[in-house]
């Protein structure tokens, strides 16, 4: 093969250089680790966050913050970690990386755009860093900004809200840039049934994004609005109903709640199938329950409003349909682990994390029918056993996706391996930490222990020392996974084109890839999770 | 920023002289205005749930609210409006027929359409906040709960309305530059084109806006 160069040799538009070519590139590619760098950084603050949180909980009374900082901090964490990293996390950096190239395409539809939503990123991030630091401090209403306090404190509630409203742009707009892209630029041979698993997992995402963020948008509009002109809408003095804002803000952000997931399911969904050397299960299951997901997750926000008062009918309906979205969720597990069966397995660091995800993913997903079941969840609603279960689905899903996704892609993207002995070490010990965090929150829970409370009874001292235990041996995991990942940068060992045996089209191209993705016209297979020539080079002793 | 998303998205393929697709794709760039033309409904969408729970809960005030309103002016707003539309339309035919002059005439005049509207808009809201019927106003505050939410509803639908409407006359001030510049002729003239479904949309969502406070009640 002709030598090529990469695309960080090659900046577009061409003629730039130093960090004017990263700070103005049309490049995709680039511009996906842009992303990453800035995911990166708020990640690491948002756990920080939740360390110092967990910490104070470790023993009863103050330990080390008072109730105002604890209540300034979760809110912090809680607003960090969803708009700033849990949402954009997978579809920014792997999307914007991955999605043309698996498509064989050389960018995205629309590339100034991409810079455009980028920016819209970094500026939202930048709102949420001055509303800490200026004006009355950060808000302490939680990440979900309930009215009437929303309205009424002092804090810079006002700001951070438009923060989000910002970051909901810069997502609603990598959403549509990918559909477009998906619709137009795919590659001509490549028919609907051919498409990469994670590339549709994105076009899901990507239009429960364009349904559901301009909800949010309008609901933030209208908490500054009330701010600013005590128009009433949600005060019950002046007519409005508080209840109508949760409605509205949860129209938005339970569909939220798949596009944190819906693109880690598809990470998984590549990764399964390369490390079996087997064809995935159920492509098309998986296709259908995807957009099944994004269908039926827009229609069961009110189960988060059991308890504030609605009609016994619409708690029925609510029920009934949030147990029907665990159908989809269902078949993706299903359809994994059949993925697995008789398959020739090798076992690295991604495929490790991908089983560690099917696991914990499998009982958040659980737990949460417990939660939407009426009866029980009038029992544990707003205790720690809620906030255990949807850490299950975001960080125990998406995040461990998330590390799955670099581990898996880390060689394509910077064309280095790292080191195999310490990613398992760094990632055993996240599992770890992380069981020993959460499921003492689940027993917590079931006892009556409240979220967000700052102080709590001398009988849950065990659980929540417990779990302070377990937050630093979760820490400490990802960390030494990123200083692991971070060490190749030194060690420089190259990785080949197509290190794991992967089938879709980011692994016919180099490591890393050239500006426009391929070197020659990609070949689209007839079904992208073909593995007989794979295995055919692994019985011929070439892999 | 609506302003300079739309710059980008309309002008957005693959400028840098990509390899593999060097044509502008007419077709994907539509299909990403109109995504975005949707996302903008259901914006206002949720300002419509809104409305349609409240009227539920008031409808007696409502409909004293309503009739508060000026059907004159709303009526004229509306005609202009649809007449602006008209203009916006017959000005992008006139650019495919490569008649430049008619088509910066009808700009002009859609432009004019949409300053009457907000002159419009202008008279109406003043009048009502001379009888002291505004956000937080102490008629509103210790009259009826019913209708302070009505005229709330008023005020922030039709303020959103307003800004798009000023957003939309920036686009189309923007195009009509570009046409005289001679940047938007008969075969590229996207940004005309989407400038054009953008106002077509601040229409259409003034068409459900003037019924639902002037005419149903």
């Amino acid at each position: 093969m002709i030598k090529t160069e990469s695309f960080y040799d090659t900046p577009s538009p061409a003629g730039l250089t130093g960090i004017r070519a990263w700070l103005l590139t049309h490049d995709h590619k680039r511009l996906g680790l842009m992303y990453m760098w800035a995911i990166l950084f708020w990640f690491v603050i948002a756990m920080l966050c939740g360390l110092l949180l967990r910490t104070e909980l470790m023993s009863q009374g103050k330990t080390i913050m008072g109730p105002e900082l604890y209540n300034s901090l979760f809110t912090l964490h809680g607003v960090i970690m969803v708009f700033l990293f849990v949402i954009p996390a997978i579809p920014a950096i792997f999307g914007n990386f991955f999605l043309p190239i698996q498509l064989g395409t050389d960018d995205v539809f629309f590339p100034r755009l991409n810079l455009f939503s980028w920016y819209l990123f970094m500026f939202g991030g930048l709102l949420a860093l001055i509303s800490l630091f200026s004006g009355e401090g950060f808000p302490d209403t939680g990440w979900t900004f309930y009215v009437p306090f929303s309205v009424e404190v002092n804090t810079n509630v006002s700001l951070t809200v438009m923060a989000a409203f910002t970051l909901g742009m810069s997502s609603m707009l990598t959403g549509l840039n990918f559909i477009t892209t998906f619709h137009r630029m795919r590659d001509k041979q490549m028919g609907l049934m051919q498409i990469p698993l994670f590339t549709w997992s994105l076009y899901a995402t990507a239009w429960v994004q364009i349904l559901a963020t301009p909800v949010i948008s309008i609901t933030l509009v209208l908490v500054v609005v009330e701010r600013l002109f005590s128009v009433g809408l949600f005060d019950p003095d002046k007519g409005g109903d508080p209840i109508l804002y949760q409605h509205l803000f949860w129209m938005y952000s339970h569909p939220a709640v798949y596009i944190m997931i819906l693109p880690g399911m598809g990470v998984i969904s590549e990764i399964i199938p390369v490390f079996s050397r087997k064809s995935i299960f159920g492509y098309k299951a998986i296709v259908w329950s995807s957009m099944g997901i994004a269908v039926a997750g827009s229609l069961v926000w009110a189960h988060h409003m059991y308890t504030s008062g609605m009609s016994d009918v619409s708690v029925f309906f609510f029920s009934l349909l949030t147990f029907l979205v665990a159908i989809p969720s269902a078949v993706k597990v299903f359809s994994w682990v059949a993925t697995m069966y008789k398959g020739s397995i090798e076992m690295t660091p991604p495929l490790l994390l991908s089983l560690i995800f099917i696991y914990l993913f499998s009982i958040g997903g659980l737990t949460g029918l417990v939660l939407g079941a009426v009866g029980p969840d009038i029992h544990v609603h707003d205790t720690h056993f809620v906030v255990s279960h949807f850490h299950f689905v975001m960080f125990g899903g998406t995040g461990f996706a998330f590390f799955a996704a670099l581990h898996f892609w880390w060689p394509k993207m910077f064309g280095i391996m790292y080191d195999f002995k310490k990613a398992y070490i760094g990632s055993i010990l996240t599992a770890i930490g992380f069981l020993f965090h959460y499921i003492p929150m689940f027993i917590l829970g079931m006892q009556g222990m409240p979220r967000r409370y700052y102080d709590y009874l001398p009988k849950y001292e065990t659980g929540n020392f417990l779990a302070g235990f377990g937050a630093y041996l979760l820490c400490i995991g990802i960390l030494i996974m990123f200083a692991n990942l971070f060490m190749s940068f030194r060690q420089r060992e190259p990785a080949s084109s197509n290190p794991w045996g992967g089938t879709t089209l980011e692994w016919t191209v180099p490591s890393p890839p050239p500006l426009h993705n391929f070197v020659d016209k990609p070949q689209v297979m007839e079904f992208p999770y073909d593995f007989s020539e794979i295995a055919a080079q692994v019985k011929r002793g070439e892999r | 920023m609506i302003f300079l998303k739309l710059q980008h998205r309309s002008r957005g393929v693959n400028d840098e002289g990509s390899c593999m697709n060097n044509r502008i794709d007419k077709t994907g760039i539509k299909i990403g205005m109109w995504l975005f033309l949707y996302s903008e409904i259901i914006l206002f969408g949720g300002l419509f749930v809104l409305y349609a729970v409240y009227f539920y809960k008031y409808p007696e005030f409502f409909s004293e609210g309503g009739k508060e309103l000026n059907r004159v002016i709303g009526a004229a707003n509306t005609i202009v409006l649809l007449v602006s539309s008209f203009t916006v339309a017959a000005s992008i035919t006139a650019i495919q027929r490569k008649a430049k002059k008619q088509a910066i005439a009808f700009l002009v005049f859609s432009i004019l359409c949409g300053i009457i509207f907000l002159v419009n808009k202008y008279f109406e809201w003043g009048a009502k906040i001379h009888h002291d019927i505004y956000p937080n106003s102490e008629t509103l505050v210790s009259g009826e709960p019913g209708l302070n939410i009505f005229f709330g509803l008023y005020y922030v639908i039709t303020g959103l309305h307003g800004l798009h409407v000023i957003v939309g006359m920036t686009l189309l001030s923007i195009s009509l530059i570009l046409v005289m510049a001679g940047k938007v002729t008969e075969s590229s003239y996207s940004m005309l084109e989407n400038s054009g479904l953008y106002w077509h949309l601040v229409d259409l969502i003034w068409i459900f806006v003037f019924p639902l406070f002037y005419l149903v009640l």
